[in-house]
């Protein structure tokens, strides 16, 4: 297998050869077979074949960022898992959702948290957000040959920007394309996934500026809980078996996860003023 | 005709050793010693970023004395090695042992195979769930390793410093007691005609491998924390067992990074 791995001799010379602080980078030379990108697919479309991560959503305030993701993975019209977990710290101080193909996401995902502490640990100093979000969208380019053949994964990334000058700016969103294309989200908000219709439109109407984190974090389940309502790809608040969103901030404290009690009160929130007013 | 004059190879490696020695010996000294609440490496260092100690993983720390270009180069090998294993298994299969035994591999041929050896030390660290099972790995110049019970000192005069070591070291003392030693050990040697010196916290760099902290387990003391830390026990504040985390690049609405409550780095991430 790749070298390094329980090999008796020496480390080979591209462990010692200075120059790059990237892990990407030095899995190419020394393990490709690792890298997302780098299989050959057979000729097709193959987009029934794995199961789908569906619906992430994001807001910004003036103390840091609010990502929340819905728990559902589906395969077709089949349920493939209810409890997966699409939002994830990328490091201390920024949180990636993924949405698409959820194996190809989740390998990216542990990539990209890998590169971050990489070159942190080398380099001795944090990546800025926007190299983060930059070195994000390069991961995805690499991906777009398999996205084309059905295996399409779109992240959504947010972090608290320590090199913010402007308070209020801190809370910063990124979305992507499956081709590599990076956007900033300036409007406050943004959503992924087959829900991310219904969820944006769902803050359209009540986001606005200046709200609290925990506020932000109940909009951002009241959003899910719009998006779960007209999408059969989303999963709602599961109170039967006790199965809520995931929701993170990311503050000037670091990333922090809601616990279960939270998010299930968010989430009852939702369900007891909906009964009120249940819309059609 | 020049004459080819034979040197056996025990000589050739008598002189490289020494080399090797005469260069690590320069350099300032490091100490590593447990503590009741993990791993403190303490190093006399000018520099606030060109690292003597540095983090590898979760649990693993690095420290080494001699040339910063040669150790550098071993500490992102070490890096990338670390990082490679913990992606291709997992976060708890990176082990402080397999690093150590690649780097006595790595520095052995160094060794043997290359014109000039590596003029380093270096000390491997790993934290466990408990006392018992912290473990350090000294590794010289010429690729050996060794199991150091629970203290090491590194660099020159590296004997005496470990004398005051052996002779006051416990794994019940608690960070700041161990640090007042890791001091006193450092400054026992160097000063004038032999005796002891001061040593100011501006001329240390401090970090912890911390047991209780979850995931990413290094962090650097500096700043305030340390200042009250080595400061001489008189008021002996309570908060001084309970530094302040390494502070982060100041965000905008922050007050200033030494008053902030500690805040741990948040749980290294996992995918599922």
């Amino acid at each position: 297998m790749s070298a390094g791995l329980g090999s008796p001799g020496r480390l080979p010379a591209s462990f010692t050869t200075p120059g790059t602080s990237s892990f990407t980078d030095f899995l190419t030379q020394v393990a490709p077979e690792l890298l997302p990108g780098r299989r050959t697919l057979p000729a097709g479309m193959n987009a029934d074949l794995a199961p789908h991560a569906t619906t992430i959503v994001a807001i910004s305030t003036d103390e840091g960022v609010v990502m929340a993701g819905d728990r559902r993975a589906t395969m077709g019209n089949l349920i493939a898992s209810r409890d997966i977990e699409k939002v994830h710290p990328a490091d201390p101080y920024s949180l990636i959702g993924i949405a698409g193909t959820a194996g190809v996401g989740i390998e990216l995902m542990r990539l990209f948290q890998v590169e971050l502490q990489h070159y942190e640990k080398i380099e001795g100093a944090m990546l800025s957000l926007d190299g983060k979000a930059n070195r994000l969208a390069t991961m995805i380019r690499q991906n777009l040959g398999a996205a084309m053949q059905g295996l399409a994964v779109i992240p959504l990334f947010a972090g608290f920007d320590l090199d913010a000058k402007t308070p209020g700016k801190v809370g910063r969103i990124f979305s992507f394309d499956i081709a590599g294309g990076l956007y900033e989200e300036h409007g406050g908000y943004d959503a992924i996934g087959s829900g991310s219709l219904f969820a944006k439109s769902s803050l359209k109407k009540r986001y606005k500026r200046g709200l609290g984190i925990t506020e932000a974090a109940q909009l951002a389940v009241e959003a899910l809980f719009d998006a779960a309502d007209d999408d059969t790809a989303t999963g709602g608040p599961d109170v039967i078996r006790k199965i809520f969103p995931v929701v993170m901030t990311a503050t000037a404290e670091g990333t922090q996860r809601l616990t279960d009690e939270e998010t299930a009160a968010m989430a009852e929130n939702v369900i007891a003023a909906r009964a009120l007013q249940p819309g059609a | 005709m020049a004459m080819q004059f034979y040197a056996s190879p025990e000589q050739i490696m008598r002189d490289r050793s020494e080399y090797a020695r005469k260069g690590i010996a320069r350099g300032r000294s490091v100490v590593v010693l447990t503590y009741a609440g993990g791993v403190l490496f303490v190093a006399e260092n000018l520099s606030t970023t060109l690292h003597k100690v540095s983090e590898i993983y979760d649990k693993i720390g690095f420290a080494a004395v001699g040339r910063y270009n040669e150790f550098e180069n071993l500490r992102n090998a070490g890096v990338r090695m670390a990082d490679l294993r913990g992606y291709s298994y997992d976060r708890r299969d990176v082990t402080g042992r397999a690093l150590a035994s690649a780097y006595a591999q790595t520095l052995g041929s160094i060794f043997s195979e290359q014109g000039k050896p590596y003029e380093v030390e270096i000390c491997v660290a790993e934290v466990g769930s408990a006392p018992e099972h912290d473990e350090l790995y000294r590794l010289t110049y010429d690729g050996s390793v060794q199991d150091e019970p629970g203290f090491m000192a590194m660099g020159g005069q590296a004997e005496a410093i470990g004398n005051i070591l052996r002779a006051e070291h416990s794994v019940s003392h608690t960070l700041g007691e161990a640090l007042k030693l890791a001091v006193k050990a450092l400054s026992s040697v160097g000063g004038e005609g032999g005796a002891a010196r001061t040593l100011a916290p501006e001329q240390l760099e401090v970090a912890v491998l911390e047991r209780a902290r979850p995931g990413r387990k290094f962090r650097r003391v500096i700043g305030a924390a340390l200042t009250a830390l080595v400061a001489p026990a008189k008021a002996d504040p309570p908060k001084a067992e309970e530094p302040q985390a390494e502070p982060a690049k100041p965000g905008v609405s922050k007050p200033a990074a030494t008053t902030k409550p500690d805040v741990p780095k948040p749980e290294t991430p996992s995918a599922q």
